[in-house]
C-alpha cells in the first residue's frame, strides 16, 4: 500500500471534531478545538483505513488525504 | 411598543393542504411525522416557498442547505427562528445572531470552554446525574423517559457548567417552552421568558463579578472581546441566553429521539447492549436520521441557490433534518443503520455557525445511552401510552413512556 498523506485545510475545519474522534491518532486540536493533522500528516502503517474514516465524515470537507 | 392586545394578536395556521406551495413546520401533520412531507417537498424542488410567516422559503436538499449555510453575504444570522411576525431585533444571542465580521470573535470566546478535553471533565458529573435519574423510577418497571430522563440530562449539565444550582433546571425549561414553542405563534409568551431568563441571570451575573469562580459565567466575564476589552454584561448575557436556548432542548430531543428508536427497534437495542463500541457510531446515525434543531435564515440579498431565485425579505427555514434524509447524500437516507461507515451529517449545522456545543451534546447523548443501556437493556414502548412530539424549531419526544422489567 502507498503511504498517505493527510492535511486538515484550516479555512473549511470547523472545530466538528469528528476525525479527533474517529483517528485519535492522526489528529490533534488546538484551544479552540479545530483540527490539525499531528506532525507532518504522514499517516504511519496501519492507520490508513482511520484516515479514510475521517476524511468520509467530516461535515466539511475540510481533510485532505494524499497517496505518496 | 404598543399595549393593546391587538399589537400582539397572530393568525390563525389553517391546515396545509399544498405542502410544495404553503408549507407550515408548525402543522400538526409536520409536528408528528415530517419526513413524508419533506420527501414530497424535496421531489417539487431545491427550494420551496411558503406565504405563511410572512414569506419563508425551505431548501430541502442537502446541497441547497449546504449553499445557504456557507452564505453570509446573502443570508443573515440575526433572526434564527422562523415565526408568524418579525419584531425589532432586541435580545440577541451572540455568536448566534451574529454576522461576519462580528460573528468570529463572539464564537472563539465561548470556544474553549466546549472542547472535546473540557467536556472529558464533566462526563463525571453527567454520568452520575443520569444514574440519579434512573435510581428514581427503576423501581416502577415503567417510565416517561422524556419527562423524567432525557429531560433533565442537558438542563443539569448546563447549570453544573455554569455554576448555577441544578434544580433550577425547572425554570430553564420553562422559559424555553415559552421561546421556542409558544413564542412561534405568542410574542408575549416570547417576552416574557427572556425578560424572566434575562433577570434571572443578571444576578447571578452581579454575584460572580463580587464571587469570581472557575464556572462558566465567571470565564465569560474574564474573557476579552476583539480590542481586548472585556465583553459587556449584554454580550455575556446574550451569550448565557443562547447557551440554554440552544443547550438543553435540543440535546434533550436527540435524547429522546434516540430512546424512541431502540424502544422500538430491538435488533438495534440489543446489537448497542452487545457492542458497546458501537454507541458513538450509533448515536451519529440517530443524529443524522433524527436531527433535531432546524436553524432559520433571512435572505438579504436576492440570489439563486441550486437554481432557484431566492429574494430579499423573506425568511428560510433551514432544515439541517431534510437535508440530512436526502437520498443524494446519504444512501438509504430513510433507514437507520446504526454502523453507518460514511455520515457526514450536518447536524450541528455547516460553517461557521457549527454547533458551540457539538462536543458537550455528543458527550451527553453518549453517557446517557450508555448507562440507560447498563441498567435498562431491555425496554420497549408502552402500548397503552402515547408518544407526543415537540412543536416547531426543535423536533424530539416530550412524552416517551416506556416499559421494562422491573429487576432492571
Amino acid at each position: 500500500m502507498s503511504k498517505l498523506k493527510i492535511r486538515v485545510d484550516q479555512d473549511k475545519c470547523q472545530g466538528h471534531a469528528r476525525c479527533k474522534s474517529l483517528a485519535p491518532e492522526l489528529f490533534e486540536l488546538d484551544e479552540y478545538g479545530n483540527a490539525h493533522e499531528v506532525g507532518d500528516g504522514t499517516v504511519p502503517a496501519g492507520l490508513e483505513d482511520k484516515a479514510w474514516l475521517a476524511q468520509t465524515n467530516c461535515p466539511e470537507i475540510a481533510i485532505e488525504v494524499t497517496e505518496e | 411598543m404598543s399595549d393593546s392586545p391587538s399589537a400582539t394578536y397572530l393568525p390563525e395556521h389553517p391546515p396545509v393542504t399544498d405542502w410544495v406551495h404553503d408549507f407550515d413546520h408548525t402543522d400538526p401533520v409536520w409536528t408528528d411525522d415530517p419526513f413524508p412531507i419533506w420527501e414530497t417537498l424535496r421531489a417539487a424542488s431545491p427550494v420551496v416557498h411558503t406565504e405563511r410567516f410572512l414569506g419563508c422559503y425551505m431548501p430541502t436538499t442537502y446541497q441547497a442547505v449546504k449553499e445557504i449555510a456557507y452564505d453570509t453575504e446573502h443570508f443573515s444570522s440575526r433572526r434564527v427562528i422562523v415565526r408568524d411576525v418579525r419584531p425589532e431585533i432586541s435580545a440577541r444571542a451572540p455568536p448566534i445572531t451574529s454576522d461576519p465580521p462580528e460573528h468570529k470573535p463572539a464564537k472563539q470566546v465561548l470556544l474553549p470552554p466546549f472542547t472535546p478535553d473540557a467536556m472529558k471533565r464533566l462526563e463525571p458529573r453527567v454520568r452520575a446525574i443520569c444514574n440519579e435519574l434512573i435510581d428514581e423510577f427503576i423501581a416502577d418497571g415503567h417510565c416517561d423517559a422524556a419527562a423524567r430522563y432525557t429531560k433533565h440530562i442537558p438542563v443539569r449539565a448546563i447549570a453544573h457548567m455554569l455554576g448555577i444550582p441544578e434544580k433550577d433546571g425547572d425554570l430553564f425549561i420553562k422559559w424555553i417552552h415559552q421561546i421556542l414553542e409558544l413564542g412561534i405563534k405568542d410574542e408575549n409568551e416570547m417576552m416574557s421568558g427572556v425578560r424572566e431568563m434575562t433577570g434571572y441571570f443578571m444576578a447571578h451575573l452581579e454575584q460572580r463579578k463580587l464571587e469570581p469562580g472557575d464556572d462558566l459565567i465567571s470565564q465569560l466575564l474574564r474573557a476579552k472581546g476583539p480590542g481586548g476589552q472585556p465583553l459587556t454584561d449584554e454580550h455575556v448575557l446574550g451569550s448565557l441566553r443562547l447557551l440554554l436556548i440552544a443547550g438543553i432542548d435540543t440535546t434533550w430531543s436527540a435524547l429522546g429521539s434516540s430512546l424512541w428508536h431502540l424502544a422500538k427497534t430491538p435488533a438495534d437495542r440489543e446489537r448497542l447492549v452487545a457492542e458497546p463500541a458501537l454507541i458513538p457510531t450509533a448515536i451519529e446515525e440517530f443524529l443524522r436520521a433524527y436531527s433535531p434543531v432546524t436553524m432559520a435564515r433571512e435572505v438579504m440579498k436576492e440570489t439563486t441557490i441550486s437554481g432557484c431565485p431566492v429574494k430579499a425579505g423573506n425568511m428560510v427555514l433551514l432544515s439541517f433534518p431534510a437535508a440530512n434524509r436526502d437520498p443524494a447524500m446519504f444512501p438509504d437516507a430513510d433507514k437507520v443503520v446504526i454502523d453507518r461507515k460514511e455520515n457526514r451529517h450536518a447536524a450541528f449545522g455547516l460553517g461557521i455557525h457549527r454547533c458551540v456545543g457539538s462536543n458537550l451534546a455528543r458527550m451527553e447523548m453518549q453517557v446517557a445511552i450508555e448507562e440507560w443501556l447498563k441498567r435498562i437493556p431491555d425496554f420497549r414502548l408502552d402500548p397503552a401510552g402515547k408518544v407526543t412530539w415537540s412543536e416547531g424549531t426543535v423536533r424530539g419526544p416530550r412524552q416517551l413512556p416506556v416499559l421494562f422489567s422491573k429487576n432492571a
